[in-house]
């Protein structure tokens, strides 16, 4: 029993430093589409961290929204203030599908 | 309020929140003990009204007025971000033109989306059986379906995205779960109290109102989640800002309107 526990309790320890290290990770990042990247990764730690503290439901939802959704969110507004800004759209970053000639000067 | 002020607030409202914090903590029972009150208190709540999954059983039963609450931050949240990214009068839509596809990486897309949507499905429907639920089937929905984008092509996910009626669709669930509970006004107990007849443990259709409500929820996220990105990924994708230089100061009316 007490090796079971304790087999837990050193998966809880890693994925603890795991979490700490993404979660610093995600700070020093500047840029904010390599952020949205590392905070996918912290999502996905945090994921494994609720999975070793017994707690399927946050996992799958800290699954669905940490690593899928929330980084999602972040590039497309990255995207949309990259084009607006600048009067060029330089996207390489951003999700495809609008490489048309924009209207210049409207 | 100067800087000097404002750390001197700072420090105080710090220190006292240390120490409510440091005297609060030491009243909780040690990491890992073997003894739960409110845990087994919920287990047997749980257990007591047929309901597999106890995490679901606090969600949408003994803590149901809870998470109508969140239920209601997340349609208002909704609602405030399609207000907000709305087209407005100075910006233009432009059609997107498609880019190149290799066919493997629509071959995946292909194969996954009718998985995908699959795996929310089951996971909002086993909500009250095994770990998972409305929300995060919902948001496993919604995300699977954007597949046809990330695969495929913005004109084929508009496709397979009815947005006027995923957007009734989340008002609609949204009302539901009020509506839901005034089942137990109805028959003369407390607002969303689990009155309906509660089945067999760890069968589909046990637990009473909470697999009503779970869909529900599972619905209400799924058709918000989809409507929310669709707004995002309309700015990033089709409307056409204006230059900020362009962009008219204050809330008069454009210059396009004049």
């Amino acid at each position: 029993m007490s090796g079971i526990s304790g087999g837990v309790d050193a998966l809880v320890v890693v994925t603890l430093v795991l979490v700490t290290a993404a979660a610093t990770a995600a700070v020093l990042t500047r840029d904010p589409v390599r952020q949205a990247a590392v905070l996918s990764g912290l999502g996905l730690c945090l994921a494994l961290l609720f999975l070793a503290v017994q707690a399927p439901d946050v996992a799958l939802s800290q699954l669905a929204v940490g690593t899928a959704f929330t980084p999602l969110l972040i590039l497309l507004t990255v995207r949309k203030v990259r084009r607006s800004g600048r009067g060029d759209p330089a996207d390489e970053d951003g999700p495809r599908a609008d490489k048309a000639g924009r209207g210049e000067g409207r | 309020m100067n800087r000097r002020a404002r750390s001197a607030v700072f420090l105080v409202a710090a220190a006292v929140f240390a120490a409510a914090f440091t005297a609060a903590c030491t009243g909780l029972p040690a990491f890992g003990t073997s003894t739960h009150p409110y845990g087994s208190r919920a287990v047997g709540a749980a257990i007591q009204r047929h309901t597999a999954n106890v995490v679901s059983a606090v969600n949408f039963d003994q803590r149901a007025i809870d998470t109508l609450g969140e239920e209601s931050i997340l349609f208002g949240a909704v609602l405030g971000a399609v207000v907000l990214l709305r087209q407005a009068r100075d910006e233009d839509r432009q059609a997107p033109v498609p880019g190149r596809i290799l066919p493997t990486t629509l071959l995946l897309g292909a194969g996954l989306l009718p998985v995908t949507l699959l795996v929310g499905v089951y996971i909002v429907g086993h909500g009250q059986l095994s770990p998972g639920g409305g929300f995060q089937g919902g948001v496993v929905l919604a995300t699977g379906l954007h597949l046809a984008y990330v695969a495929a092509d913005y004109r084929v996910l508009r496709r397979v995205r009815p947005l006027a009626a995923l957007g009734a669709v989340d008002a609609a669930a949204a009302g539901a779960f009020t509506a839901l509970g005034l089942a137990g006004l109805i028959t003369g107990a407390a607002y969303l109290q689990n009155v309906l007849p509660l089945g067999t443990f760890n069968q589909l259709t046990s637990g009473g109102l909470v697999p009503l409500i779970n869909a529900a929820v599972g619905v209400e996220v799924a058709s918000g989640v989809v409507v929310l990105l669709a707004q995002f990924l309309d700015q990033a994708v089709e409307i056409e800002s204006p230059p900020d230089g362009e962009r008219p100061q204050g809330t008069g009316p454009s210059p396009e309107a004049s």
